[in-house]
Order: C-alpha cells, then structure tokens, then sequence
C-alpha cells in the first residue's frame, strides 16, 4: 500500500473515519464546542459559598453570583479575558514549572490512551495532551512569537467564551490522577497544568459547588463535612461503642486536643462519618490501643483532605497550615496521618516550603519499634500505612489473618499516595500480613499504573454519576478481572475519596465487590488483650465459619 | 433557583431539589410534597420518628448524623430506613426533614 501523501494525511486526520473506533470526525478540534446538559457538569458555586471565600483570599475566586452552566451568559465581569490573560502570566511567572509545561510538549501522544476519562468517554480533548493544549492554544497566542504571528496555523487560539467553557468542561473531567504523566517522556506534570486552569477559572468565578463548599466547611470548622468539634467527638465515641460490641472492649485510649501527646493524628473527615470510612478509623483506634500509642486526635486539625487543592494555592495553604498549627500548639513530636488520598501530594510536595520549615517538630520515630521515617525528615508527617508497615516488620502486632478469610482482597493504588508519593509496597505488606487471600489486579493498572477511581478532584459528586461510571470504568474493569479469575470480593484502598465513589463504581459495575479501607482488615486481623471471641468483622458482617 | 409550587405553598429549591433555606422554610406541605415525589404511599409514624430524629440532631449539630447514629437513635435497621425513604435517608428522608445534603469525600 502506498503511503498517504503528507497533504492528503493532513486532511484524513480530520475528515477520515477513526483507525480505531470508525467515528467520523467532521471538524478541527479547535471548532467543535463544548456543549452543556444535565449529567455533564457539576453544579457551579453557591452565591454564599463563592462570597465566602472571597471574604478570606480577596480577589482569588472572582464576584460572587447565582450563574447557570447551561446559560450562555456566566455573569461575568466585563474584563473577564484580561483577568485570564494576567491570571496566566502571573503564574507563568511564579510557578516555572508551568511556563516549561506549556513550552516542552512536543504532542507525541504517548499520553493520549492513559487516561480513564479518555477510555470511559472516547472524546478526543479527554486526550491529556489535547487537554493540555485546550490551556496551551491560549498560552501560544499571547506568549509566544509563533502564535502571535501565525495564529492558528502554530495552534494558537484567541481566548473567547468558547474556550472558557471548553475549559470548564474538560478542566473538570481530569482527576489530576497524574497517569498520563508517569507516560510522558518529558515528565509534564499534567495534573498541575489542570491545577492551573482551574485557578484561572476560579478568578473569573467559574467553580463547582461540590469544591467550595467543602473547602468553606474545612475553612470554618476544620473539615470539609463541616464537622464541629462536639459532632467530630461524638462521631468517634460513638465507634467506640461498635468497637466495643465486636471486641468486648472498651478502648480509653482515645483523646481530643490533648496537649503534650507524643503524636498527633490527622484523619479524613469521612473516616468519622461515612460507610465505609468508620470502619477503616475503627481499624486505626484498635491499632494505637493494641500498641499503647500515645496520640491525640484534634477537633480543629480534623480534617487530612484539602479541597483548596482543587481551586487555588493560596488556599491550599491556608487549609493545609492547620496541621501544623495544631502540632506546635499540641507540642507534639510529630505527625501520623491517615488514608487520604490528595493529602498526601499537598504534602509530599508542596507542605514542606508552603506551610514549612517544621522545625518545632521532631524527625519521626515510632515509638514502638525505634524506626526513624528518614523519609519524612522534612514534613515530620508519616502515612499510617508505613508506620503500620513497620510494626508488621518487627513483629510488634499480634495477628490473626484468619479472620479475614471471608474476605478475597485486591488492592487499588489510590492515585495520589501512589504517584503523588510513591509509597507502593507499604499497604501491600499490610494487607498480606493480614489477609490469607490477597490477589492482585492486572501490572499495568496498578502501582505507578493505577488506574483512578474517576472520582477524584472534587468531581465526587452526585449529578455528573454517569460520567464518574465511564471514568472509573478502567478501574472497574480490571476489578472484574480479578472477580472473575480469583473470586475477588474486597476492594481495599487508602483515599477517602476512594471509599465513597469506589463504593458506587462497584455497585455499578461490580455489585458483589466490597470496598474498605486497609486499616480495617489490620482492625479484623488484631489480637487484642482480653478480647472476646470475636463473631463478626467491624463492619458486623460474620466471620468465616460464624456465618448462621 | 428552581421553585416548587405545591398546594398553595411555594419553596426555593436547590438543584438536587432540597430546600434551599433548610428548616427556616420546611412545613407540613413540605413533607407533603416529598411524600408524593418519593412515591411514599402513606405517612406513618416511624416516618415521623425518622425526620424529628434527623431536625433534632440537625439542630444540635448543623450537619446530618451519620447513618449508624440514625439507625441507632430511631432503633431502625438501614434497611427499615429504605423500606421507609426509598430514596435512603440522604436523599429521601433529608430532604423530606428540611436538611441540607453533606458534602466532602462522601
């Protein structure tokens, strides 16, 4: 067969049906708009909501206003292109990384098929590098020489409302998973380009409810539920109470704001709320009381998520401070955190030159078995997972797996510890010390490979469900995988964020697969000192053996 | 905001279809009104228990409880809970008590 001519092939690639799939495209990407319809975004900001944060960071989250997404008129302010062309040139200024990002991308595709959104939707600009070049186009256009004199012909683009709904649409279809980037052969953090045109957005007020709100509850009383300290208290004894009707025991080991606590503990607010989190904080509490861990939970630390991490810096920051301030008016040692998924990238890699030095705190080690966490010499924060990784090696825990034989678990590598921190083997060590049966899914959707739980970013919510089904549909998949093959039927995982939307992805997909936290296989699996025979899980499901 | 007009009374909704102001505008038409939406035949009083349970502790906490501290309270198994709200006790039984839905990794 003779090879296309270059002109021909030009043409092809946008008028010839798709290798792949046979779909026809009829127009330049740049001409197909981005059209919106119920089920296909999130609801945007509440007018309170907006006008709150714009009372504590001014000028960052644009007027606020009651708008309508499907409107084609957002209320925005007159200037609004300016505010975006200044919003990128400031960052552009500020964060290097993003003025390389927009510069070094060579379009090789090799990004192209690595994302969930792409593979659950099959539309083009879910393409990580097209999404990218939704950002670039604009950037080409006014920050570069080639752009500016040859417009689209260098794939550059005025900015327009087009664009900004464009924007709001495929912005607010990536999880900033970071998948694609473990692909590129450059290393362009892709993640954090979205991180920039969400902060773009916030500034003209284009925002998600699902995103503000939280991050005003977290603001205000410490979490994003919106937890106050007497609910965040009697959320957690009550636990006890389950604790103590699977176990026979009474744990006292549990305290609030306790100053001059060795550690302090920062949870997920979930984990004190939702199914199937409480289970995982039962996990944690039978855990420090099994090794008489001296710890304390605070009511205004509360919260290890930080949704200001979907909308700007600044407000990252500002979340994210409160860890720190709460240990150094604790006068603790040093920080445990729990399973939370996007905290850990805050804090991996930017807490220690945004809210540090930690020079109050000291370099963790576990009290138990001696271990200094070198790793965590900077931020002083160690994930539960390598502290209970750690036990497990020295033989500090007393075990019974057993009683997790009713369970046939495979573990998801919840994105951000994943990629956003590397830790890998940890929770694998965990849960294999814990469980008999543990099968893991396919190599190349897990480990740096993990597939997300389409969920993630604050796009947990509720009227984009069908959209969060397609995205998570690569995960599903290779759950179904090892249902099949294994009889999996436990889904374990270390992101809160994981534990809720997992829990609808399964029932979508995979309705017998169970969703939990890691920590609440390590709670079945613990030999507690005067305990009773234990008859069922800490989710009362019986146990292997105890069934009827 | 959307509005519902239901027999004679009129309330501000949010797009998901919860009262917009909460409690300060919940009433007995209220209750009527999601009664027919959620397709409840007849209100009994385990209904009843469920939405002063859930304005109870709303009052007292500004949030929802937690589902097993509803269940508890009430002495009402989850399932019980979705025999009575089809919808479950977030989308039916806190919309028909006038509370808002909560938000977060949830």
């Amino acid at each position: 067969m003779a090879d296309t001519k270059v002109g021909q092939m030009s043409e092809d690639v946008v008028k010839a049906p798709s290798m792949m799939t046979g779909a026809v495209p009829t127009k330049d990407w740049m001409d197909v708009p981005a059209v919106f319809k119920p089920g296909n975004y999130c609801y945007p900001g509440k007018e309170e909501m907006a006008a709150y944060h714009n009372k504590n960071l001014p000028g960052l989250f644009g007027e606020s206003r009651t708008w309508l997404v499907e409107s084609d008129d957002w209320l925005l302010p007159e200037n609004w292109k300016e505010i975006i062309i200044q919003g990128i040139k400031e960052r552009l200024d500020k964060f290097r990384s993003f003025k390389i990002f927009m510069d070094c991308c060579v379009r090789c595709g090799a990004c192209a098929d690595k994302c969930h959104f792409f593979l659950g939707t099959g539309d083009p600009k879910n393409m990580p590098v097209l999404r990218a070049e939704l950002l670039r186009s604009v950037y080409r256009n006014e920050f570069t020489k080639a752009g500016k004199i040859l417009g689209r012909l260098a794939g550059a683009r005025e900015m327009t409302f087009g664009v900004l709904k464009e924007w709001f649409m495929y912005f607010y279809q990536c999880t900033e998973c970071r998948r694609c980037s473990v692909f590129c052969p450059y290393g362009i953090d892709t993640a954090e380009i979205t991180m920039m045109a969400r902060e773009i957005l916030h500034l003209v007020g284009v925002n998600t409810n699902w995103i503000l709100e939280p991050a005003a509850n977290s603001n205000r009383t410490g979490n994003h539920l919106g937890l106050q300290p007497h609910t965040f208290k009697e959320n957690a004894e009550f636990l006890l109470d389950d604790i103590e009707e699977v176990t026979g025991l009474r744990l006292n080991s549990l305290t609030f704001n306790r100053k001059g606590a060795e550690i302090l503990f920062v949870i997920p607010s979930a984990d004190v709320f939702a199914d199937p989190g409480i289970f995982t904080f039962m996990g944690y509490l039978l855990l420090f009381d099994h090794i008489g861990l001296d710890y304390t939970i605070s009511t205004y630390s509360s919260e290890g998520g930080n949704f200001g991490l979907f909308t700007n810096n600044e407000l990252m920051k500002k979340l994210n401070g409160k860890m720190y301030a709460e240990a150094k008016r604790l006068g603790v040692k040093w920080i445990l955190g729990g399973e939370c998924g996007h905290m850990w990238r805050v804090l991996h890699q930017y807490m220690d030159t945004m809210n540090g030095p930690a020079d109050f705190l000291e370099v963790p080690k576990s009290p138990i078995t001696g271990t200094v966490f070198e790793n965590a010499a900077s931020t002083k924060m160690v994930h539960i997972s390598e502290f209970t990784a750690d036990l497990i090696k020295h033989n500090k825990l007393k075990l019974d797996p057993s009683r997790n034989n009713h369970r046939k678990v495979t573990f998801h590598d919840s994105c951000n510890p994943a990629r956003g921190m590397g830790m890998l083997d940890e929770p694998r060590e965990v849960i294999k010390a814990v469980c008999n049966n543990f099968y893991e899914m396919p190599e190349n959707t897990i480990r740096e490979q993990t597939f997300c739980c389409g969920s993630g970013t604050g796009l947990n919510t509720g009227e984009i469900m069908d959209l969060r089904m397609k995205g998570g549909l690569p995960r599903a998949n290779a759950v179904k995988h090892v249902r099949d093959k294994f009889g999996v039927n436990t889904l374990s995982c270390v992101c809160a964020i994981d534990r809720a939307t997992l829990l609808a992805l399964m029932q979508y997909w995979n309705p017998d697969v169970e969703v939990c936290g890691v920590s609440e296989l390590v709670g079945n699996a613990l030999i507690m000192e005067g305990e009773k025979e234990r008859e069922t899980g800490l989710r009362f499901e019986p146990l292997e053996g105890s069934e009827g | 905001m959307p509005t519902i007009e239901h027999n004679g009374s009129s309330f501000s909704v949010d797009e998901d279809g919860f009262l917009t102001k909460g409690m300060e505008e919940w009433n007995n038409e209220w209750v009527d009104y999601v009664k027919s939406v959620e397709g409840i035949s007849e209100l009994t009083d385990e209904h009843r228990k469920v939405i002063d349970t859930l304005q109870e502790y709303y009052k007292k906490n500004g949030i929802a409880p937690m589902v097993r501290i509803l269940s508890k309270t009430t002495g009402f198994p989850l399932k019980r809970i979705y025999e009575l709200f089809p919808s479950g006790p977030g989308k039916g039984a806190c919309k028909m008590a006038g509370l808002p839905k909560p938000t977060g990794c949830v």
